[in-house]
């Protein structure tokens, strides 16, 4: 079911039962529209918020063939996997083109990440890094993937930490993109009732629950009904 | 310039818009009451879909949810945080407090964890009960009638469990435990650390006809928009307009003081209007301040006069005094029985925890005075900017390598998604004299009002707490299999005790008491200085319990609103 429509139901389910303000502005196709047309522009941003973002979006900070070179690293370090794609779908080189700008400090580790790739590659393989072999560019991050976990990595060369930001980009780029959360499976983020996990991930983690306990949970079959109490606090309904 | 000054005379002006300046604007209205509410920030509605960041994805923004423009992450429903443009305040010199504003009606509200407890019968009196601090002048069977009308009016989970200093109360039924809470209870248990259901203002069932019931997208954080939540405006402010009450509501008014008569009595507020820069005046026979403990301590030392040479109410000279937040230290560790999870369910559950650990301990036989409850977060959570980033760290704890490339990657962030858990320990700290804030004089924000500068150090009472925790901390997490992340923190760093602040539980700046010469207010919640002046927010606080303290803020300002209803027919104010 459509996000936004199964929170229509939601919202309409209460204002079936009543006619009150507060869901008289929730009209089932003012709501929609004004999400639809807001979000892609707003996400709920304040003016000021927006303001600050559209003047990051008018800057640049990589040029086109950094872009194509942070594409290219990109997809070495996370490769594309059917059926939910990879950092290129996920636009992992816009979200690194935004942090860069949104996050100043990333920037001189970026930019100088991408002209050390080029600088290894052309001084080993005689090419740019984008125009390198796969085995050539997997050499090429063999040598700075790994870090050493007892040094503080900002005590640790450059490339290595140009190394660990990219993969921390492209991994969380990926993962929180529509392709990402399908390939992790996550089912949150939309209306739901919670009822309890479910049994057979109970007994794959060797856990149960207390009966007593549940019997003081919610029953959801009477979540829609009002709520009374007797003067001791004990729930009638 | 002349200051422009309306003609209109309020019954009471509130100033500020959150959980104590919304309860009175709600008691006051029905009342029938003529009601000036003054917010320092713009409006705000949870279902208003152009400001909404409820069930937004991290693909919809372009920084996928970072902290860069809030501090708490991009969804999250607090305009303001540590920082507000051209508003700063300052720092004695070795001390550091930090102060969390919300921009906003409904104020932090908004976004906070909803965590409803009430204090119980020990928690009013402390000094009785250790010798430190403070007795509040009232105790639990005063504040015991409206926590009951709290519980119905707003709503809240929880269940009745009979502990004597966690009080049983009107509540609606909890939520089933998550997978990692079952991990916490079992943890807890062996430790015979007591687990019971969460308490939290989220309507897991309906109250009324006019607030929808949770649907369990864990968002709380970001304001609900068919208001199953608790927040100010939409519980409280929304509805007192809706039932007819007189109410007009002053958006983007910084309020600079409280103005009086020749007789000291307040006349009204002075306000900084955001959108015009130019200061204007509102009359009310009654003042009410809700602005927050510190901002309404700020307002009160601001508001000097020749009636009121130290600032308004402080001739005890103990405005911006006993200020103290909630203690906080944390942990989390991964446990290898939740590695490895089925993906296979939605487990968003409510915004917050749904079990919880209050106070077990017996401080006569520890070496800090008072106690702390734990809050417990996990679980297969929405991924945002952050999610994965080093996404085989947790490989050191299991003696495998971390780094690398490739599709493994894939393998790594599933195999730990869901698989941490994590302690927020949230204990009281003893309200001290020596622990406050006060005007700067040498700091004026954008619209030159004087700043705060806050001076505030922990005793050794709360680093030993903070011990407490950590040590329990590692023993759960023992407990549960698990292998804690981090290093424990020592004793050169405190143990890992949050900054003062940092709970954003700030409370005492205006106490109560009998006692005009060590208190500010009376018990209800009325100035000693000037009888039409109250305070509503959690300045009153005399000590703060291991509770969270908006359940109380809000009672108490129902208490003092039926209390100025009152004054207000006997013509004594």
């Amino acid at each position: 079911m459509d996000r936004r429509k199964s929170l229509q139901t939601l919202i309409l389910g209460g204002a079936a039962a009543t006619t009150g303000v507060v869901f008289n502005s929730c009209k089932t196709e003012t709501i929609d529209e004004a999400v639809a047309e807001s979000s892609a522009k707003y996400f709920g941003r304040t003016p000021k918020e927006l303001e600050r973002l559209e003047k990051l979006n008018t800057e640049q900070l990589f040029n086109e063939h950094e872009m194509e070179t942070i594409g290219a690293l990109s997809v070495v370090i996370l490769p594309p996997k059917e059926p939910h794609g990879g950092p290129i779908e996920a636009e992992v080189p816009a979200l690194v083109e935004f942090m860069g700008k949104d996050i100043p400090t990333m920037a001189p580790t970026l930019l100088g990440g991408l002209m050390w790739l080029d600088h290894k590659s052309n001084t080993e393989f005689g090419t740019e890094f984008k125009s390198a072999t796969l085995e050539q560019k997997k050499q090429i991050c063999d040598q700075i993937c790994w870090h050493d976990m007892e040094i503080p990595l900002d005590k640790q060369a450059l490339e290595i930490q140009f190394f660990y930001m990219m993969r921390g980009l492209t991994v969380t780029g990926y993962y929180t993109s529509k392709v990402g959360i399908a390939d992790l499976g996550y089912k949150g983020n939309q209306p739901n009732v919670w009822d309890g996990v479910p049994q057979d991930v109970l007994d794959k983690h060797g856990v149960a629950y207390d009966p007593e306990w549940i019997a003081k949970c919610i029953d959801q079959s009477t979540r829609g009904t009002i709520a009374t109490w007797d003067d001791d606090g004990n729930l009638l309904t | 310039m002349q200051i422009k000054e309306s003609s209109e005379l309020y019954d009471v002006i509130i100033v500020g818009s959150g959980a104590g300046g919304g309860m009175a604007t709600k008691q006051l209205a029905d009342a029938g009451l003529n009601v000036a509410v003054v917010e320092a920030g713009p409006f705000f509605d949870p279902a208003d879909p152009i400001t909404q960041t409820q069930l937004k994805w991290p693909y919809e923004s372009p920084r996928r949810g970072a902290g860069t423009d809030r501090a708490f992450g991009e969804w999250d429903m607090s305009w303001g945080d540590w920082e507000v443009d051209g508003e700063p305040y300052t720092q004695e010199e070795g001390t550091n407090f930090r102060w969390w504003r919300a921009r906003m009606l409904g104020g932090r509200t908004n976004h906070w964890g909803r965590i409803s407890l009430r204090f119980g019968p020990k928690d009013f009196k402390g000094k009785t009960r250790d010798g430190h601090g403070d007795d509040w002048p009232i105790g639990y069977d005063d504040v015991k009638p409206y926590y009951d009308k709290l519980d119905k009016l707003v709503g809240v989970f929880g269940t009745n469990e009979g502990r004597e200093n966690d009080p049983d109360g009107f509540f609606l039924p909890p939520p089933k435990p998550r997978l990692h809470e079952l991990f916490y209870i079992d943890g807890a248990k062996k430790s015979n650390i007591p687990v019971i259901p969460g308490r939290l203002s989220m309507l897991t069932k309906k109250i009324n006809k006019d607030r929808g019931v949770c649907f369990y997208c864990g968002q709380c954080s970001r304001s609900c928009s068919v208001y199953a939540d608790f927040s100010a405006g939409s519980c409280l402010i929304f509805p007192a307009q809706k039932s007819g009450g007189k109410v007009k509501i002053f958006v983007n008014s910084m309020v600079r003081e409280v103005t009086t008569n020749d007789e000291g009595k307040a006349t009204g507020v002075s306000y900084i209007s955001k959108d015009d820069r130019k200061e204007y005046k509102l009359r009310g026979k009654v003042v009410i301040l809700a602005a927050s403990a510190c901002s309404s301590a700020r307002i009160l030392l601001n508001s000097k006069s020749k009636s009121h040479p130290n600032g308004l109410g402080n001739s005890s000279d103990l405005v911006g005094k006993y200020l103290h937040d909630s203690t906080g230290a944390s942990a989390a560790g991964v446990i290898p029985g939740l590695m490895n999870r089925d993906v296979s369910y939605n487990e968003d559950g409510t915004g917050g925890m749904h079990v919880y650990s209050p106070w077990w301990g017996d401080n006569s036989k520890l070496n800090f005075p008072r106690g702390y409850h734990i809050e417990v977060w996990g679980g297969m959570g929405q991924p945002n900017y952050g999610f994965g980033w080093d996404p085989n760290g947790m490989n050191k704890y299991f003696g495998l390598k971390s780094g690398g490339y490739g599709d493994s990657l894939r393998d790594d962030v599933k195999k730990y998604y869901g698989s941490v858990i994590g302690f927020g320990g949230r204990g009281e700290g003893i309200a001290r004299k020596d622990n406050y804030c006060e005007i700067d004089p040498t700091t004026v924000d954008q619209f030159g009002i004087p700043v705060l500068k806050f001076n505030y150090k922990w005793s050794d009472f709360e680093i030993n707490q903070a011990k407490h925790m950590q040590d329990t901390f590692e023993e759960l997490i023992h407990n549960m299999g698990g292998i804690p992340l981090n290093e424990k923190p020592g004793k050169d760093k405190d143990y890992g005790l949050h900054a003062p602040g940092e709970i954003i539980h700030e409370v005492g700046t205006t106490r109560m008491g009998d006692d005009p010469t060590t208190s500010v207010t009376n018990k209800f919640n009325q100035l000693h200085d000037v009888d039409n002046v109250f305070i509503v927010d959690a300045g009153v606080f005399v000590s703060q319990a291991d509770k969270n303290c908006t359940w109380t803020i809000m009672a108490l300002s129902w208490r003092a609103s039926d209390y100025i209803i009152e004054q207000l027919k006997a013509q004594n104010i």
